[in-house]
C-alpha cells in the first residue's frame, strides 16, 4: 500500500508528466541544399542555423523544449523539395518549418505551406511569393518590399552617376527562377532609367563556354552589362569578359557565387572592376550589429568543415531567420502559425544582421542590398577579402564607402 | 553578321568541340564498341578533375600533367569495374537493365563519396595559361580553352590510330561485333573488353583535369554531361573515334553559333534537334556502318 499522501503522489506524478512533455523537442523542419551547385552555401546556412539551435538550447530551449533541427537534402533540385516538406510535416510531423536556400527550392515549397497554413520563413528567395500572395510567408534577404526591383535597382542608380550617363544596356542571365526574376526587376530599373536595351537574353544551365555570349554582347556595344547567374557560370562569364577583354562602361549585377570565398579566390584579380550584389562586405562604413561577432563565431567552425570560410554571405542571415522564428514563437507562447505569423508582421526584430521589420508580403519593409565594386585584388589568396578597400561599397549612399570607378574595360585589372 | 564575330563563333565551337570530344570518346569506346552503357562516365570525368584539382592545390602540378600520370590509376580503376560489371552482370546474361541500373549507382556513388571526402564548394586550378588571350588579328584564344582542345584532339586522334593501325586496336573493334568469332581466332574477348574499358575510364580521367580548366566543378556537376556524352558518339556513329570527333565538331560549332547570332537558350534546342534530323536520314550515324 502506497502510505504517500494522495496528493503529493498527483503532484509527482504530474511532475513526471511535465517533465517528460518538456523534454518533447521542438522540431523545426527544412530541406536544405547540401549537394547540387548551391550545396556549399546551404551547408554554410546549415551550419549557422545548427548554431542557432545549439545557443537556444544552452538557454534552455524555446518554450521548455530543446530544438530539433529535422532536415533532409534537396539537391538543389526543385522537384525534390514538395515531397520533402510533406514527409517533414506527415512523417516527421514537426512543429515548424523554414525554407531552403534560394528561389528555386522555395517556390516549389510554398503550396505545401499555404495548404497546410504554416508560417513560412524562407532564406534568400527573389520574390518566389509574388503570384501565391501568401500571407505567413517571409523572408530574409534584404532586398526591400520589392524584391526583384530592390535586387537590381542599385546597379543601375550606381551608372547612372556616370558623366556622360549610360543610355544601353544588355541583359543577360541563366534559365532558372533566380535569374529570371533579378532579369524581371532589372527591366523595371532600366525602364525607370530610360536605358534603350540592346541586348536581353537567357542561356541553359549547362553552358560551358560564355566567351560566344559575351563576343555577341560586346557586338551590340552596350553601355552597361548586367548578368543575374548561377555559382559556375558567373565564374564563366567574368573569364569570358576578361578572356574576349570585353569594352563596357560598368559590368557585373546579381551575380550569385562571387559573394562566396572559394570563387573570390578562384577568379582573384579577374574580379577587379567588377560591380556585384553583396550583403555584406568589410568596410568601415558597415556596422550592422552583430554580424562580426558572428563571424568571428563561425569562421573556425566553417574552416573545420571546408565551408565557406568568409561567411560574409548567407550565413549571417540563416541565423537571423532562425532568430526571427524563434523570437516570435517565444513571445506567442505556444505554436499557433497564425499567431506566429501575426506576430512577425507585428514586430520588429533584432537579430545579428541588424534590426529587422516586416512588409505587408513578407519582404523587409525597409532593403538594403548594396553594390560594391571590386578593386586592388593582386592574387588568389583570403586575406585581401577580408581587409577593407576591395570591396567599396557604391550604394546605398548611406553605407557608401567610394565612387565607382570606370569604364570597366580600363579597371579590369 | 560582321566577319570578326563569325570567325570567332566559328574557334569558340572548335575549342568547345575539343572539349566535347573528349568527354565523349570514352563513351563512343564503352557504349559504342562493347556495348557497356556506362552512364557514370561523367562521375569519372568529375573524379578526373578532382584529382587535377587536388594535386594542383596541393603540389602546384599542372592539370594536364596530373591527368597523364594518373591514366595508369584511371585505366586500373576501368579494368576493376569492368572485372566486377562482367562477373555479376554480363556473364549472368543480365546485362541491359540492371547494368545500367549498377552504373546509375557507381554514379551516386561516387558523387556521394566526393561529398564526404571533399566536401561540396566549387573547385578549381590555377595554371599560368589560365587567364591568358592570345589573339590572332581579330580571333581571340583563350588559352583556358585552346589547351584543353589540343590536348583533347592529340587524345583522340591517337586513340583512332591505336584502334585502326593495332592488332588489339582492331581486336576491340571486332570484339563488339562478333564476340564467338573473335574467340574462334584465339582471342579472350573478356580480356579485351577489359582492356578498352580501361582505356575508355582513362580517357575520362584527362577529360576531367580538362574540365576543371575551363570551369570550375562540384561533384554532382557530372550529371550535366550525361545527355551530351551519350548525343555525340549517336550522331557520329557508334563506336567510330572519328565519327566522335565530327560529333563533337558539329555540336560544338552550332551551340557557338546559336549562342552567338540566335541566343544561347536556342543553343541545346538547335543541337539536338541536329541530332534527330542526322538520324532521321542516318540512323547508324555519321559515321556508323
Amino acid at each position: 500500500m502506497d502510505r504517500r499522501h494522495p496528493s503529493v503522489a498527483a503532484a509527482l506524478a504530474l511532475a513526471v508528466s511535465f517533465s517528460a512533455v518538456a523534454q518533447e523537442p521542438l522540431k523545426i523542419g527544412f530541406s536544405m541544399s547540401l549537394t547540387g551547385p548551391l550545396g556549399g552555401n546551404g551547408r554554410a546556412a546549415l551550419l549557422a542555423m545548427q548554431m542557432w539551435a545549439e545557443d537556444v538550447n544552452t538557454k534552455g530551449g524555446l518554450l521548455g523544449r530543446p530544438i530539433r533541427l529535422v532536415y533532409y537534402d534537396d539537391q538543389t533540385n526543385p522537384a525534390n523539395v514538395p515531397g520533402l516538406y510533406t514527409k517533414l510535416l506527415d512523417i516527421d510531423k514537426v512543429d515548424l518549418i523554414v525554407s531552403s536556400y534560394g528561389t528555386n527550392v522555395i517556390a516549389p515549397a510554398i503550396p505545401i505551406a499555404m495548404q497546410r497554413k504554416m508560417a513560412f520563413m524562407t532564406l534568400f528567395g527573389t520574390n518566389p511569393n509574388a503570384k501565391f500572395k501568401y500571407d505567413r510567408y517571409f523572408q530574409i534577404m534584404p532586398n526591400g518590399p520589392d524584391p526583384a526591383v530592390g535586387l537590381t535597382k542599385g546597379f543601375f542608380e550606381v551608372a547612372m552617376t556616370m558623366d556622360p550617363k549610360p543610355k544601353t544596356v544588355a541583359l543577360v542571365g541563366a534559365d532558372a527562377e533566380y535569374p529570371h526574376a533579378a532579369l524581371e526587376g532589372a527591366r523595371t530599373n532600366v525602364k525607370a532609367a530610360g536605358l534603350q536595351v540592346l541586348y536581353d537574353k537567357t542561356y541553359p544551365m549547362s553552358t560551358t563556354d560564355f566567351t560566344p555570349i559575351v563576343r555577341a554582347i560586346q557586338a551590340t556595344n552596350p553601355d552597361l552589362v548586367f548578368v543575374a547567374s548561377y555559382p559556375p557560370d558567373s565564374a564563366g562569364i567574368v573569364r569570358a569578359a576578361n578572356e574576349v577583354a570585353l569594352k563596357t562602361r560598368q559590368f557585373g549585377g546579381a551575380m550569385i557565387g562571387v559573394q562566396y570565398a572559394t570563387l573570390k579566390t578562384q577568379l582573384g584579380p579577374l574580379l577587379n572592376g567588377v560591380v556585384a550584389w553583396e550583403v555584406y562586405a568589410p568596410e568601415p562604413t558597415i556596422k550592422f550589429p552583430g554580424v562580426e561577432e558572428f563571424l568571428a563565431r563561425y569562421q573556425p567552425l566553417a574552416a573545420a568543415q571546408q565551408l565557406d570560410p568568409l561567411g560574409f554571405f548567407l550565413p549571417p542571415y540563416a541565423y537571423a531567420m532562425m532568430q526571427i522564428v524563434g523570437e516570435a514563437v517565444q513571445r506567442v507562447g505556444k505554436i499557433d502559425q497564425a499567431k506566429i505569423a501575426e506576430d512577425i508582421h507585428s514586430h520588429e526584430f533584432t537579430t545579428v544582421v541588424g534590426n529587422v521589420r516586416f512588409a505587408k508580403n513578407g519582404e523587409w519593409a525597409e532593403g538594403r542590398p548594396l553594390y560594391v565594386q571590386y578593386r586592388g585584388i593582386r592574387g588568389n589568396g583570403l586575406e585581401e577579402w577580408k581587409k577593407p578597400g576591395h570591396e567599396v561599397v557604391l550604394w546605398p549612399a548611406r553605407w557608401k564607402s567610394g565612387d565607382l570607378l570606370h569604364p570597366y574595360d580600363q579597371h579590369r585589372k | 553578321m560582321s566577319g570578326p564575330l563569325f570567325a570567332n563563333a566559328l574557334v569558340s565551337g572548335l575549342l568547345l568541340a575539343g572539349f566535347y570530344a573528349a568527354v565523349s570518346v570514352g563513351i563512343s569506346i564503352a557504349f559504342g564498341m562493347l556495348d557497356v552503357v556506362n552512364i557514370a562516365h561523367p562521375a569519372f570525368i568529375i573524379l578526373g578533375s578532382y584529382a587535377a584539382s587536388i594535386a594542383n592545390a596541393s603540389m602546384g602540378a599542372d592539370p594536364i600533367v596530373t591527368a597523364v600520370a594518373l591514366s595508369p590509376a584511371f585505366f586500373a580503376l576501368g579494368l576493376l569495374l569492368y572485372r566486377f560489371y562482367h562477373a555479376t552482370f554480363e556473364r549472368r546474361g543480365r546485362e541491359p537493365l540492371r547494368g545500367l541500373a549498377f552504373f546509375f549507382g557507381i554514379l551516386f556513388v561516387t558523387e556521394v563519396a566526393l561529398i564526404l571526402a571533399f566536401g561540396v564548394d566549387y573547385r578549381s586550378v590555377t595554371a599560368r595559361y589560365i587567364g591568358t588571350t592570345w589573339r590572332l588579328g581579330t580571333v581571340d584564344l583563350p588559352l583556358r580553352l585552346f589547351v584543353p582542345f589540343v590536348v583533347s584532339v592529340a587524345m583522340t586522334l591517337s586513340l583512332q590510330v591505336f584502334l585502326s593501325r593495332t592488332f588489339f586496336g582492331r581486336a576491340v573493334l571486332a570484339v563488339g561485333q562478333d564476340q564467338l568469332a573473335l574467340q574462334l581466332m584465339g582471342v579472350d574477348p573478356v580480356r579485351i573488353k577489359q582492356i578498352a574499358f580501361g582505356i575508355s575510364i582513362a580517357t575520362a580521367g584527362v577529360a576531367g583535369a580538362l574540365l576543371v580548366i575551363i570551369q570550375p566543378v562540384q561533384p554532382s556537376l557530372g550529371r550535366e554531361y550525361i545527355g551530351l556524352v551519350f548525343a555525340i558518339p549517336v550522331l557520329g556513329g557508334m563506336g567510330s573515334i572519328a565519327g566522335t570527333l565530327a560529333g563533337a565538331a558539329i555540336l560544338g560549332v552550332a551551340t557557338s553559333f546559336t549562342a552567338t547570332f540566335f541566343g544561347p537558350s536556342w543553343a541545346p534546342a538547335v543541337s539536338f534537334g541536329l541530332l534527330l534530323f542526322a538520324l532521321a536520314f542516318r540512323p547508324s550515324g555519321l559515321f556508323g556502318r
